[in-house]
């Protein structure tokens, strides 16, 4: 399974994506800067976390707008598996990619410890590595995570199936505790916890619990 | 020609920033702010000089940039 990691100015989490991705799939990804047009045929394409430009404007409002992403809006609009991560779920949102938008954290707090989640819909090619209603735990590290769409969006993603993960609490206000939405076709999923930091023995990625490191066999079992 | 645009959070948009200005004028002793509601204001300054084209274009950038419609409206001036 090839994949690639887009690299923003001020992505900060492109290296532990490029670790997870290797540790699963057993191949080093293609790191592809924001300003490249193109990037080789790829099976995973994802976005990691970070600040990239800063936060300027809006979290990941420059992003979405960088040259490349025109390239993967183009692929994950014809099916190819794509994750963000953190920033990299604000710049699919503000891409529009993803429904939604991700605010400023209702306590103002930057949220940065672990979070247990609860596997919304195991039924995705993210998350069908979990089971159904499985309880996870997995770090977060945001001062912008406070998922917000209107009523209608919101019932819409429930009722479609498009909420992959949700807090177990309330972290940051989200709108339904949710953590993670895919788009209607289920090949893009944005999240803000950090599966790709779970994917380690030593930080406890093997249990079934502390694990992010399934969402990555998800994927890789998806592509065969 | 100069376009000020204003963006500000659309109703119903949790504005937890506005919320504690709001409570850091109570405890500042300006009383009777009943809520306060924050938002951005930009100023482009543009070769344009058709008010009518200048509109659009700005109108245009907006959505595709300075605001984020799904959470934002915005307002433009043009002067």
């Amino acid at each position: 399974m090839k994949s690639a990691v887009i690299v923003f100015p001020g992505s900060n989490c492109d290296r532990d994506m490029a670790v997870a991705i290797e540790k699963v799939t057993g191949v080093k990804p293609t790191m592809v800067w924001h300003q490249e047009y193109d990037f080789d045929p790829v099976d995973f394409i994802a976005l990691p976390g970070g600040f990239s430009y800063g936060d300027y404007l809006r979290c990941g409002a420059m992003s979405a707008r960088s040259h490349i992403m025109g390239e993967v809006a183009k692929r994950a609009k014809a099916g190819v598996p794509t994750l963000g991560v953190c920033n990299g779920f604000q710049v699919l949102a503000e891409a529009g990619l993803l429904p939604g938008a991700l605010m400023r954290n209702a306590g103002l707090k930057f949220v940065c410890r672990d979070v247990s989640l609860k596997v919304v819909n195991a039924d995705t090619r993210f998350t069908s590595g979990y089971d159904g209603g499985q309880e996870i735990t997995v770090p977060v590290a945001h001062h912008d995570g406070n998922y917000f769409a209107d009523s209608d969006t919101i019932s819409a993603l429930e009722d479609g199936g498009q909420v992959a993960f949700r807090y177990t609490e309330d972290i940051n206000g989200s709108c339904n505790g949710i953590a993670g939405v895919t788009n209607k076709a289920g090949n893009i999923l944005g999240m803000m916890p950090h599966p790709e930091r779970m994917v380690d023995p030593a930080l406890g990625g093997f249990d079934g619990i502390h694990d992010g490191r399934a969402l990555f066999e998800s994927v890789l079992a998806g592509i065969g | 020609m100069k376009a000020r645009i204003h963006v500000t959070l659309k109703n119903g948009v949790l504005d937890p920033q506005g919320k504690a200005i709001e409570l850091a004028l109570g405890n500042l002793g300006f009383d009777g702010v009943n809520s306060a509601r924050q938002g951005k204001y930009f100023e482009l300054d543009l070769a344009e000089t058709n008010r009518e084209k200048a509109l659009s274009v700005v109108e245009d950038m907006c959505k595709k940039l300075i605001a984020n419609t799904v959470i934002e409206n915005y307002s433009v001036e043009l002067e």
